[in-house]
């Protein structure tokens, strides 16, 4: 049975995603989103994965929700505070949520993973940083270059004057 | 461990309902970065504990690829936006339908 840590960042964790969706205002959507990350993160705390819930905080809740919060506040004021949402959609989405969360939901209850517990330690975070530099080094690498091209390639989208001049020419 | 593997299951089969959600319904730009965000973490969270369980160090070491790989979709995806709204002065997609070609 779930202690009450578990059920409190359960609740932290599943409300606020639900407000970052739901509120009216973006920017405090993005901060709620910073709630949801951080319940994560407090997740892999309780799952003895300190070292994933420290990246999850200085990724995630340190510069991604910054980004998005940046990003934000570089829109027009009225479209922050306006909700942009399909109406006719809006029931078959949360049919469509509540059809997702009753299948997978009934499959796990239904499944054999009710019956797993460990007594065994936790993965020791060393374990971690050798495989990573052993067994998993050239997707390490291929990572390095994914995040170098990626944000190479942020910058050069973002670049004004290539913007304004296709805008002109169009 | 007094949380089984269940409970962490529920709880992440919970965010991926509530970001498809977001995706089927909003057609704000940022929010549908944000319900997409809620996915990924939802597939760390299952990664992690089924790593926890198992118990395999796989799961973690995935999920640390997974948050590295998710740092850089969203800044191409922030991006993105960004030019966007410079060129349509405007978050919604439904007037993104001319950027193809």
């Amino acid at each position: 049975m779930a202690d009450v840590a578990f059920l409190a960042l359960a609740v932290i964790t599943i409300g606020s995603a639900i407000a970052a969706l739901e509120m009216r205002s973006l920017i405090y959507g993005s901060i709620a989103l910073m709630g949801t990350l951080g319940g994560v993160a407090g997740f892999f705390l309780l799952l003895d994965a300190p070292f994933v819930a420290l990246f999850q905080l200085a990724i995630y809740v340190g510069s991604i929700a910054v980004l998005i919060l940046f990003t934000v506040m570089l829109v027009k004021r009225e479209l922050i505070f306006k909700k942009i949402e399909d109406r006719r959609r809006k029931f078959a989405g949360i049919g469509l949520m509540l059809v997702t969360m009753v299948a997978l939901g009934a499959v796990f209850l239904d499944s054999g993973i009710k019956t797993i517990t460990t007594d065994e330690p936790a993965t020791d975070f060393r374990d971690i940083g050798t495989d990573f530099v052993t067994y998993y080094w050239p997707a390490l690498i291929l990572m390095g270059l994914l995040l170098a091209g990626s944000v190479t390639g942020a910058l050069v989208l973002a670049k004004r004057e290539e913007v304004e001049n296709a805008k002109r020419a169009s | 461990m007094p949380n089984e593997l269940v409970d962490f299951a529920l709880v992440s089969v919970a965010m991926l309902g509530i970001g498809i959600y977001g995706l089927a319904v909003k057609r704000n730009f940022i929010r549908m970065l944000f319900a997409v965000e809620i996915i990924i973490n939802a597939a760390n969270l299952n990664l992690v504990a089924f790593g926890r369980f198992l118990p395999h160090s796989g799961g973690q070491t995935m999920a640390l690829f997974s948050i590295a790989i998710a740092a850089a979709e969203v800044a191409v995806g922030l991006s993105l936006i960004i030019v966007a709204y410079r060129m349509y002065q405007n978050v919604d997609i439904a007037d993104f339908g001319s950027l193809k070609g």
